[in-house]
Formats: structure tokens, C-alpha cells, sequence
């Protein structure tokens, strides 16, 4: 397994950059894998979706969807794509320190 | 007695039908199949109508047809079912209580979720192909249509077979060439995924023909809306794309039925285990085709596949035996490359499509992931399989689990 130092310390990553154990996860970890996105700052706004994101992946074993987002989360698709340009399902995912949401075939 | 019900009678729940009938005992099982339509259609052969290859008689039959002597057959819609009393309501109030349900209750675009999209444009300038309505509108437009800008975007995954959408812009290459207007068409394919198919090796291969068939391929394209009065795609994160002719594959969804039973994800689809294909929910519930939520291609080839092992975990669960078979999310997909030529690509769940030979190992007759003319006369030749050998439950000479034998890595 492959490891990353971020935030001053050592997490466990899988192929794709993404962090194996999300229990490893802190809100500085989150916020040093934003910047790396280009996302300067975190705001509440942007951890309604991370918070979200982890409950859901606690409970379901997965990430959501957009559309589940859109629809449970209180943050709507339009304001998704402004708080996580360019893929917001794939990047909140990797900000919020879980598994990169299947990719549906 | 005991009672099953089958919901729906399309590709998946046919079928089972025709698989499950002679196996179960007269004595002991009635079986019923509900369907809110008579006309069986062979969709994958919809997407030849558009360029006048196949025309509406050559895709449909009536459903009954398909159906063996001493079913009970409900010519009804589903209202919904209330899995905790075991029963499925119909539209006309009837009430059909079940010992074991199939769902196979497929899914459907829906154009009303895109805004701009189920406007006054919808079969003017903008079209589907994925209902026959869709391919007919599209059929006659082209016949007429002078050349200019055409996008073809897909809004949102997963969708009904996901290479329909590749295999739509390679046949309007060639048709647009045969027409004598190829050099008056611009023709770009707008997918919300980062190349032009879902796994690597695939995507390379078909982005490489997308590229030598000059089609311009605009990934991480996520649909928002569509601006039809300066007709415009736009994306949630406000990139454009301008069209004069917009073939749409719209959001896919499971049926409204599953929605009012509270059994459906937010697109509809049922959680159903990836192995088994039992309801994550309900024991005495099986789901097939796609109404899954399985993360597998939405196709017949994958219904088929599903059918063998729902075939054999269903026969388990009756005699009260564990359920033994497990679905590999196999897949197994001819693509139209255009100028008679195809492409074949086979996968499951854990290996991506590969080259290699098929089925038999190193002879073929097809090709994988490689552009042959046989594989063109394979999906040519798949509609007389599906009509006289598929949807009657008859053993193909293929295996339902993806098999490594064959494939290069």
C-alpha cells in the first residue's frame, strides 16, 4: 500500500491518490489535499458536502452521487460545481479523506 | 400453490420467463408476468433507424409471442409494490400477492430532469435515440438536414448501453460520408467522463477512433441545461457547447413504479447484490436487467448473463438451499465502427476490456477491442438471436461468467 506525507503526516493511499482509511482523516489533511485541488479555502459551505460525503460513505460503504447530493445533502448541483470545480463528487471525495466514488459503467 | 410474479416483460423479464416456466412445477407454481405494454422492441436496434438501416418493422413483435401457454399475463401498469405484505398493486387496483417477485422493470431516459431539454425543441432540432419515437424523429430529420454543427452528449451516467452513444457518432461519420456531406458536418461527442469510454484501455482505443474519424470529443462535460432558443449545451460549470442538431442521451432512470414503493435509489434503481442478485432488502425479491443499481453495464447482454445466475440462485432459494452462483458483471458488447466494420469489447466487474479472440479462445471468429468486418455481421446477425434464441431462454454457445482465456493483457 502506498503512503503520502500530507499535513505533516504519513496516510495511507490507494492508486489513485485517494486516502485507504478514512479515520486517518483531519480537517487539516482535508484542508492541504483542497489546496492541492486549487481551493484556497474551505468554507462551512464546502463542509456541509464533506461532512456529508463521510456519513454517507460510514453508512453505505460508498461516496454519494452528485445527484444524491444535490438532493440530501442542502447543497444543490449548481453550487456543487462552483465549491469543487471541474468533478465535485470525485474531488469533495478525495478532500473528505474517503475512497473515489465508483465510477458507473 | 405458490406465486411468482414477474414485473416486466422487456429483454430481462422475458427471459427469466422463458428460463424459470419449464423448470418450475405445473403443480406448484403459478406463475404471472406484468406488462403495461403489448410491443416487445429490440432496441439495440434502434440505433440503425436514425440512418434508415433498419426501419420500425425490422425492431418490433408482439409480446406475447414470447410468452409460453399457462402464464398468467397482466396487460396493466404497476402502481407499486409493498414488499412487507408481499404484494404488487396495479394500476387498475387489482392486488397480486406473491411468494417471490421479479423486478425486472427496466429503465428509461427522462428527459424532464435536464432543464431546457423536454421543451418546445424536443423533436424539432434536439433528439433521442433511445425510444422509437426518438429514432424515428431523428430518421426523418436526417434525411432532410444540409450539414452544420451536430452534438451528440450524454447528461449523465450510468445510461442505458453505454457504447450506444460511440456507436451513433461512428455510423453518422459514415452515413454523413455516404451522403456525399461529411466535409458540411461537424460532429462532437460531449460525455461528463474524462475520455470517451469508462475503463482505460477501452477509452484509449476509442478515443483514437474518435480522433481518425475527425469527431471532436469533449470530456468532463457535466449537462446543467440546455439553452434551445440559442442553441447551446451548457455544462453545471458553465463551459457551452453550440449545436444545430443535438442527439441527447438524456438522464437514465428506473421506473416511477419503484420510486412510489420506496424501493429505489435517487435514480430509481433498486440495491440489489452484485453477486446474487437478490434484493439488499428482501429475501424473497430478486432483481434483474436494468432495474439494478448493480455497477455493471445497463444492457440485454448483461440481463443474459444475469439470467443464468438468477436462474440458479432462484431454483436454491425455493428448495431452501444457499444461493451458490455469483454474476461476474459480465458484459459483452458489439460496437458499429461504421463502413461495415465493429468492435467488440467483453469485461466484467474486476477486468477491464482486453484484446484478444472470441469466444473461442485464439480462432474468434470475432475480434476484441479491434476493428474486424466480422465483428459488424455479429451484431447483425445478434437480432436473429434475440428474437429466436435470447428472449425464448435458449442456451447460447457462450458463457455467462467473462472468461481470461483468449484475452491479452
Amino acid at each position: 500500500m502506498a503512503t503520502r506525507e500530507i499535513a505533516g503526516v504519513t496516510v495511507e493511499i490507494d492508486e489513485n491518490g485517494y486516502m485507504t482509511d478514512h479515520t486517518a482523516w483531519t480537517k487539516a489533511i482535508a484542508e492541504a489535499f483542497a489546496k492541492e485541488e486549487g481551493i484556497d479555502e474551505l468554507t462551512d459551505r464546502h463542509y456541509i458536502v464533506i461532512d456529508f460525503m463521510r456519513k454517507e460513505y460510514e453508512e453505505n460503504g460508498t461516496g454519494p452521487s452528485i445527484r444524491k447530493l444535490n438532493k440530501q445533502s442542502g447543497v444543490n448541483t449548481k453550487e456543487l460545481y462552483q465549491l469543487f470545480p471541474g468533478g465535485p463528487a470525485k474531488k469533495a471525495a478525495l478532500i473528505a479523506g474517503i475512497p473515489k466514488p465508483q465510477g458507473c459503467v | 400453490m405458490k406465486k411468482l410474479v414477474i414485473l416486466g416483460a422487456g429483454t430481462a423479464g422475458t427471459m427469466m420467463l422463458n428460463k424459470l416456466e419449464p423448470v418450475l412445477s405445473k403443480e406448484e407454481w403459478n406463475i404471472t408476468i406484468v406488462d403495461q405494454y403489448e410491443t416487445h422492441y429490440y432496441q439495440p436496434g434502434f440505433l440503425f433507424i436514425p440512418f434508415g438501416v433498419y426501419n420500425k418493422n425490422d425492431v418490433i413483435k408482439p409480446k406475447r409471442d414470447f410468452f409460453p401457454s399457462g402464464v398468467d399475463v397482466m396487460l396493466d401498469s404497476i402502481d407499486k409494490i409493498e414488499p412487507k405484505k408481499n404484494q404488487v398493486i396495479l394500476k387498475s387496483k387489482k392486488i397480486l400477492n406473491y411468494d417471490y417477485l421479479i423486478v425486472a422493470t427496466g429503465c428509461k431516459i427522462n428527459p424532464s430532469e435536464t432543464e431546457g431539454l423536454n421543451e418546445d425543441d424536443w423533436y424539432k432540432n434536439i433528439f433521442d435515440f433511445y425510444t422509437i419515437e426518438g429514432a424515428l424523429g431523428l430518421a426523418h430529420f436526417l434525411k432532410y438536414w444540409e450539414g452544420g454543427k451536430m452534438v451528440l452528449n450524454i447528461t449523465e451516467m450510468p445510461i442505458k448501453c453505454p457504447v450506444a452513444p460511440l456507436e451513433f457518432v461512428f455510423l453518422a461519420d459514415w452515413w454523413f460520408t455516404e451522403q456525399g456531406i461529411r466535409d458540411k458536418v461537424e460532429i462532437s461527442f460531449v460525455t461528463p467522463l474524462d475520455g470517451a469510454f469508462t475503463k482505460p484501455r477501452a477509452s484509449k482505443v476509442f478515443g483514437d477512433f474518435l480522433s481518425k474519424k475527425n469527431i471532436k470529443l469533449i470530456p468532463d462535460f457535466s449537462t446543467g441545461r440546455v439553452d434551445h432558443k440559442n442553441n447551446k449545451i451548457i455544462s453545471w460549470d458553465e463551459q457551452e457547447v453550440p449545436y444545430d442538431l443535438l442527439v441527447t442521451i438524456p438522464t437514465n432512470m428506473g421506473d416511477e413504479a419503484i420510486e412510489r414503493s420506496g424501493m429505489g435509489d435517487e435514480l430509481n434503481f433498486i440495491p440489489t447484490d452484485k453477486h446474487t442478485l437478490q434484493s439488499k432488502e428482501f429475501e424473497n425479491i430478486f432483481v434483474i436487467g436494468d432495474a439494478t443499481d448493480l455497477p455493471s453495464s445497463k444492457a440485454g447482454s448483461v440481463a443474459h448473463f444475469e439470467a443464468d445466475v438468477l436462474l440458479e440462485n432462484f431454483l436454491s432459494v425455493i428448495d431452501g438451499r444457499p444461493m451458490r452462483a455469483k454474476f461476474d458483471g459480465h458484459a459483452n458488447c458489439y460496437i458499429e465502427s461504421g463502413f461495415g466494420k465493429g468492435i467488440l469489447i467483453d469485461f466484467n466487474y474486476d477486468t477491464e476490456p482486453l484484446p484478444g479472440k472470441y469466444p473461442l479462445p485464439g480462432v474468434g471468429p470475432f475480434s476484441l477491442l479491434e476493428e474486424t468486418k466480422m465483428n459488424h455481421y455479429g451484431k447483425i446477425m445478434f437480432r436473429w438471436m434475440y428474437w429466436n434464441l435470447l428472449l425464448r431462454g435458449a442456451e447460447l454457445p457462450i458463457e455467462s461468467q467473462m472468461l481470461m482465456a483468449g484475452k491479452r493483457k
